[in-house]
């Protein structure tokens, strides 16, 4: 999104430099220029501290029920994950909703994001501010305003309400992720395949869609992510339901046994290993089209020089 | 094309808030109540609860000048110097989301425990008193929606500092300007819709937070987002619950509103969605 290229030319070599040096001045042969950085790991660490206390626990064999103090390392846990049975039923419903409130939202809010990030139309000025306002509004007016009208409309909670609260929360963050990619892609490609006689739906799934799959898919995962880790929102519309998050909430009281940390840890794992193979596909996909191009250079080259 | 997520978004975020205002008018007894204008829930509301309503934006105005102080020099560092490696340190600013908020506020409910990992060494070496707690204090508390609302803060000030064009830092120096000066003059000015917006999305979610106060805290560290929830779901009391949430809503809403008449919504958007 920067928008450096015209005068940009020393910013740049810092930039592709990759010990991230700045560009030499004497002010920066100080000891001070190691401040920031040092500054920058602590930072990390710090927010990385409870991660790993939650994966070293996930691995303690504590003498109780409950993982208060470290014991000795084992995998006991790990293979009595499912010894708790509402424990595991909560994670499988976490799962269940999240499936779907990822799959609605997305559908929901990729359409929004594209009316918004492509056409100006009446109304789009309140769309966005809409979407701002849920994004903006603390989870706990959305939670107890849903069980409002719950309550007064006479609706059962539990599951639909679960999803109902899911999917509408997640809406509106596909929506400003598609629209981020949307205003950021090339009206002549839509154009160009009007031009060549594609109708309009042929030109949304070959041509618009596949550019907008990066923000969709994207879109998606954070969706997915918001659903699985949502604890107030649907503490007040679960009913007798117990989510993931709401039992581990539960569970505070007396104390955590060591499965909660498995579980942590796995999905940790899980969506560390997501973000990973995300990057990898893409990093493959610009090698290829690199290749691609020099392929095409060298044709090139060999039909100018024969 | 947008009719169907628009209104989605309308049947169940606009209309709830008009229920929550309707239920905010009614009452009666626990399981009857009825609609009857009843205003008195709000002089009632801010009567009993108006002192939990200042604690809660005092802790959050905290929170957000700690989490602001603590995420700036961070966001500009991986902005101007994390050269190729921008990526990695932003996806490690990013790793807390990779577990459940919950389980992270119970790791530190464990590390701060009065013989946990932090305050047993340091009590056993006599740098702290053995009656010393943290857990059940506002410290804790604080310290807690810290934590988990930085990435919140650092993604917008990263967004925005990131978008500034670095020839102009160059030209900064070109004309003699020092390194604060050219901070001061340049940097800070361009990247301020970043802090705008680093304030909105760390404040608001903090002044309704109750996870916190209720795992790290004690009785006298509730908060607002506690005794609404109270009320909403152990006392059923919907009519005054409903008025507390609606107070809070109207007070944080006014706020952004204002908000984005002023700065726009984009840099708000814009750092949520890199989120």
């Amino acid at each position: 999104m920067s928008s450096t290229p015209v005068y940009a030319a020393g910013a740049g070599a810092a930039a592709d430099n990759p010990a991230g040096s700045p560009p030499e001045t004497k002010s920066n042969k100080r000891w001070t220029r190691f401040i920031l950085p040092t500054y920058t790991t602590v930072f990390i660490l710090y927010l990385i501290v409870p991660i790993a206390v939650m994966i070293v626990f996930a691995f303690n064999t504590p003498v109780g029920r409950y993982n208060i103090k470290w014991e000795h390392a084992s995998l006991d846990a790990w293979r009595d994950l499912f010894s708790f049975p509402d424990l595991s039923s909560s994670l499988k419903l976490t799962l269940e909703v999240a499936f779907l409130a990822t799959i609605f939202s997305t559908i929901l809010g990729t359409f929004v994001g594209l009316a918004l990030g492509r056409y100006r139309f009446r109304g789009a000025g309140a769309m966005n501010f809409v979407i701002f306002l849920a994004i903006a509004s603390p989870e706990i007016v959305l939670g107890s305003s849903m069980l409002t009208m719950f309550v007064n409309a006479r609706i059962p909670q539990g599951f639909i309400t679960i999803l109902l609260a899911h999917t509408m929360f997640c809406v509106s963050f596909v929506a400003i992720t598609v629209r981020a990619r949307v205003s950021g892609m090339d009206k002549a490609l839509e154009e160009a395949a009007g031009d060549l006689g594609a109708d309009p739906r042929t030109t949304f799934f070959k041509v618009t869609l596949p550019v907008i799959m990066p923000g969709v898919i994207a879109g998606a995962l954070l969706a997915f992510a918001l659903s699985i880790d949502d604890y107030v929102i649907t503490n007040f519309v679960a009913g007798s339901k117990t989510t993931f998050p709401l039992w581990v909430y539960g569970a505070t009281r007396q104390g955590i046994p060591v499965q909660v940390n498995v579980m942590g840890t796995l999905l940790f794992s899980f969506g560390i290993l997501i973000v990973l193979a995300q990057l990898m596909a893409s990093r493959m996909r610009a090698r290829g089209d690199q290749k691609r191009l020099a392929q095409d250079k060298a044709r090139l080259a060999a039909a100018a020089t024969s | 094309m947008l009719a169907p997520g628009a209104l989605y978004l309308a049947i169940f975020f606009l209309i709830p808030i008009g229920y929550m205002f309707y239920t905010s008018l009614q009452s009666g007894f626990i399981g009857d109540f009825h609609f009857n204008w009843h205003f008195v829930n709000y002089p009632n509301a801010v009567k009993q609860y108006g002192y939990i309503y200042v604690r809660s934006l005092v802790y959050a105005g905290i929170v957000t000048v700690l989490a602001l102080v603590l995420a700036y020099p961070v966001a500009y560092w991986i902005a101007f110097f994390g050269g190729r490696r921008k990526s990695v340190f932003l996806f490690l600013l990013l790793l807390p989301f990779f577990v459940s908020f919950i389980i992270r506020t119970v790791q530190w409910q464990f590390l701060l425990k009065d013989d946990g990992l932090i305050l047993g060494p340091l009590k056993r070496i006599g740098l702290l008193p053995d009656n010393y707690h943290v857990l059940g204090t506002s410290i804790a508390v604080i310290a807690g929606i810290t934590y988990n609302f930085l990435p919140f803060t650092a993604l917008p000030l990263y967004v925005a500092l990131e978008r500034i064009d670095k020839g102009l830092v160059e030209a900064g120096k070109d004309l003699y300007a020092g390194r604060f000066t050219t901070f001061r003059k340049v940097v800070w000015p361009l990247a301020l819709p970043g802090v705008f917006a680093a304030f909105l999305l760390t404040f608001v979610p903090a002044v309704g937070d109750y996870v916190n106060a209720s795992i790290l805290g004690g009785p006298g560290n509730t908060m607002i987002g506690n005794v609404i929830q109270t009320t909403f779901l152990t006392n059923f009391d919907y009519p005054i619950a409903a008025a507390m949430s609606f107070i809070l809503m109207a007070a944080l809403l006014v706020g952004a509103t204002i908000y984005a008449r002023v700065l726009g919504t984009e840099d708000v958007t814009a750092g949520a969605a890199s989120g």
